[in-house]
């Protein structure tokens, strides 16, 4: 366990987990969880369904506050600073998410685009901060003629790509992605999978996906989690080849989950 | 890059010229929740304030009249003598009629809506019936006044009268003076317009019935309407019921097409083809001419006496409203 | 297996079934008959002087209702800024920040007042609005439509808001938006459809009201200047010309008939229409 957890941690890291427990009302879904997330790299969260890896996620920008009854102990520092002491709302501008399904505003691509430099109050030209996060998010030359157009009359790959857009506009430090192709059809999945990596260089990313395959191609480092702990965390290439720990191993080769 | 496992400790975004702001943000949302926690509160404050300004102005009356009110027979503004026993007789009557007459109707209508007509059909017929629940009031009295009472006076009523007028007991009933206002054209009129009511909210129950029920019965060789009537209707009668109380409530309190066709005598009358008052066409004629404060705390307490009446009825449709939707339409 | 007792079973599920046909078809036809009656008596009554001229004195033949179609609007618009905002925030309140025993309390407050009749509510007015300054008003009729029209905004708005997708909200806030930033901002735009159309519903159905008006606003012979002064109204004018003895006066009551359904139905089919074309999401 040692050793695979200095591997992460020799990078520079983003974000710093520390015995993090998560609680639903009286029932604990994540036990004692230490993860080093480091900057400019994806790291993917896998396990079998169930085994708390989006609780844990949503924890990182403090989405899980908008449930009832839910209570988190531990620390999570983003660069240095907890995240709990700092204001949320300013936390979740650091901090982006894309969810599993897309789901764009009710509003012209530009207006959802814009949204959160608007209501960020961003100043600076409005319209090219929206170009250059739709080049990011690769998804310019598609729709740049038809801005005013309704989100919904996006693809679904679009879409989704459309709401990736909307997370980088306000320039995140770090971009949490929750099954993000799980709704969306393989081509569309390596698109955004090619869009992960070009973001690399600029972004922190963290992906939760149930699709191992995914995970082995597109992402540095790997955490395996299984019924709210974390058993693994390596580099992907080492986790997938000779994982150190039996659980990952049956895991790996889809003896469960 | 340190050997050491460090975190990269960025610069800290500027906490203290946007800490006012972030302050004010939250402030924001607890101002949101304040403002309309206020406006949802005020809510409360004015039903209560509706409570007590009937209870405070019908002071006069309750305190000469105590419950007395409620059985005496004589209405007199001349000798300052008030008793709603007239009124209350006139709306549980009309009432009454309403129901005897709009139920079954309305009943038939949601069952051929729900059971046999198709789905398109029944749809834009049961939008046609909703339109009919939006038409005023005072437009049914007006239809009342020039359709209906004359139809009871030429027509209606003395067919009545020589049919069923000369059958023992129920012929009290239909007997005396006709003019075409009275009890029963006040029903016939409230009945035109708490259908809907019935038809809508019947109609939807009984398009929950879980189509197994219905299939079972037929399986076993029942006719179409043997199954509607001895399965599908019974596994939806608490919501009919429901959906009646609902009416009720709503022929209780009616007010302007019952004070224009029936009648407006503070009199019990046997005869359903005789005239009287309502307590709300009561209130509706004689608050603009009441002298004096007894009169008017008289009128005041009959507005009461119709908020509480109302109050209960609406609360039991409500319980057995939800009583349906719990138990998923269960017959309890 | 008797089969005069399958005949018997057979004839009356066919009558029985038939009936419910009759029935439905029975209570649809009122409708156009209340319809094509208002169209033929009170069509034949319309006329230019109805919308443009006063009402002519007592047993005078002629005259319009002008100042009553103009009463009817200054109410609606008195209803309108004092109800309206009442139910969009209390309903805001319900749907965004409720889910305990007062939100409970309130939803069931508005219902009961959804179901007092309108002349208690009239009562109501007359007491608070009326009495201490003893004399009729419009604004005393505002104050009866508008507490009307809150139950039904309420009850509107929170079933609306309450449809927006917990998906939009998230991503709100993933963006980093406060809470009544997403309400403001996501949220009600999202549900502006349904919202405008319940308060198009609300005004359509305290248009036609009578009762409540029938002692706070009263009526008038004349225009009514400013908001203190007693205001005739469509739905009055149609009781006090209905229950008269003069055969002009009735039919001007079918003409004002008329033209009140007319506005009724045609908010009711708008708010419909506006309504299917704007679903959410």
């Amino acid at each position: 366990m040692e050793k695979t957890k200095t591997h992460a941690s020799q990078h520079p890291l983003r974000l710093k987990i520390s015995n993090l427990n998560f609680f639903y009302g009286p029932k604990q879904a994540v036990f004692g969880l230490s993860l080093d997330i480091p900057i400019n790299r994806i790291t993917a969260l896998i396990g079998p369904s169930g085994c708390g890896k989006s609780t844990f996620l949503r924890t990182l920008n403090r989405m899980n506050e908008t449930i009832r009854h839910t209570r988190v102990e531990g620390e999570v520092l983003l660069d240095g600073q907890d995240i709990h002491a700092m204001d949320v709302v300013g936390l979740r501008r650091r901090v982006g998410m894309v969810f599993q399904r897309p789901n764009p505003f009710p509003k012209s691509i530009y207006d959802n685009v814009a949204y959160g430099l608007r209501i960020n109050g961003f100043s600076g030209r409005l319209d090219d901060l929206v170009e250059h996060s739709l080049r990011r998010a690769a998804l310019w030359e598609e729709v740049k003629d038809y801005l005013k157009k309704s989100a919904f009359a996006l693809s679904g790959g679009q879409q989704q790509r459309l709401c990736i857009a909307r997370a980088l506009a306000v320039d995140p430090e770090v971009l949490l992605l929750d099954e993000p192709c799980s709704a969306l059809d393989p081509v569309t999945t390596a698109k955004i999978e090619e869009l992960m990596f070009q973001l690399k260089d600029s972004c922190t990313m963290a992906i939760v996906t149930h699709n191992m395959q995914q995970a082995a191609r597109a992402s540095d480092f790997t955490a395996f989690m299984l019924d709210g702990k974390l058993i693994e965390h390596s580099e992907t290439p080492k986790l997938f080849t000779t994982p150190s720990d039996p659980r990952t191993e049956a895991y790996i080769t889809g003896r469960f989950g | 890059m340190s050997a050491a496992a460090t975190t990269i400790a960025h610069e800290a975004p500027p906490q203290s010229g946007p800490r006012a702001f972030i302050r004010r943000l939250t402030r924001g949302d607890e101002l949101a929740h304040l403002i309309t926690l206020v406006f949802a509160a005020g809510i409360l404050l004015l039903t209560s304030m509706i409570v007590y300004e009937l209870w405070i102005n019908s002071h006069l009356s309750r305190t000469k009249f105590g419950w007395d009110f409620f059985w005496t027979r004589i209405w007199d503004p001349n000798f300052d003598n008030f008793g709603a026993a007239p009124f209350i007789y006139g709306t549980l009557v009309t009432s009454a009629v309403a129901l005897i007459i709009a139920v079954p109707l309305g009943l038939a209508s949601a069952i051929f809506l729900s059971e046999l007509a198709p789905r398109k059909i029944s749809d834009g017929v049961s939008f046609l019936i909703d339109l009919l629940a939006a038409v005023p009031s005072v437009i049914y009295g007006l239809l009342g006044i020039f359709i209906v009472v004359p139809l009871m006076r030429t027509t209606l009523g003395p067919m009545l009268i020589h049919s069923v007028g000369n059958v023992p007991y129920i012929g009290a009933l239909f007997r005396g003076p006709n003019y075409g206002v009275g009890f029963l054209t006040a029903g016939i009129v409230l009945a035109i317009m708490v259908v809907p009511y019935i038809i809508s909210v019947s109609r939807e129950v009984l398009l929950t019935v879980p189509r197994e029920q219905r299939e079972a019965a037929l399986a076993m060789g029942a006719t179409r309407w043997e199954s509607t009537w001895q399965v599908v209707v019974p596994w939806a009668r608490t919501g009919i019921m429901g959906s009646i109380f609902l009416a009720l409530a709503r022929a209780l309190g009616e007010t302007m097409a019952v004070t224009m066709v029936i009648g407006n005598a503070a009199r019990i009358n046997p005869s359903l083809l005789g005239p009287g008052d309502t307590i709300a066409s009561t209130i509706a004629n004689q608050f603009t001419e009441a002298t004096g404060d007894l009169y008017l705390s008289a009128l005041i307490e009959l507005g009461l006496v119709l908020f509480l009446i109302t109050f209960i009825l609406n609360g039991l449709a409500r319980i057995l409203i939800v009583l349906t939707e719990r138990g998923g339409g269960h017959p309890s | 297996m008797s089969s005069p007792r399958l005949m018997w079973r057979k004839s009356l599920n066919h009558v029985m079934l038939s009936l419910t046909g009759v029935a439905a078809f029975g209570v649809v036809s009122i409708l156009f008959l209340i319809l094509g009656y208002l169209m033929w008596n009170g069509g034949a009554s319309l006329s230019w002087s109805f919308f443009t001229q006063l009402p002519k004195p007592v047993g005078e033949v002629g005259g319009g209702m002008a100042n009553a179609i103009v009463g009817s609007l200054k109410l609606l618009l008195l209803a309108a800024v004092m109800g309206l905002p009442v139910g969009l925030l209390a309903g805001v309140y319900l749907a965004e920040f409720g889910g305990n025993t007062f939100s409970f309390i309130i939803r069931y407050t508005a219902d009961l007042l959804n179901g007092v009749p309108s002349i208690v509510i009239g009562i109501f007015a007359y007491s608070i609005a009326v009495l201490p300054v003893k004399h009729f008003s419009t604004l005393a009729g505002g104050v009866a439509l508008g507490i009307m029209v809150i139950p039904i905004t309420v009850r509107s708005t929170e079933e609306f808001l309450r449809a927006v997708p917990g998906s939009l909200r998230e991503a709100a806030m993933a963006l980093g938006a406060s809470k009544w930033k997403t309400i403001a901002t996501v949220v009600l735009p999202a549900a502006s459809g349904g919202i405008l159309t319940g308060m198009l519903l609300a005004l359509a159905r305290v248009a036609g009201e009578t009762a409540p008006l029938l002692f706070t606003a009263f009526s008038n012979r004349f225009w009514s200047q400013g908001w203190g002064q007693p205001i005739a109204s469509l739905p009055v004018m149609i009781y006090t010309y209905a229950i008269a003895p003069y055969d002009d006066w009735h039919r001007q009551a079918w003409a004002a008939g008329l033209v009140l359904l007319g506005l009724v139905l045609l908010s009711n089919l708008g708010a419909r229409y506006i309504l299917a074309r704007t679903k959410v999401v």
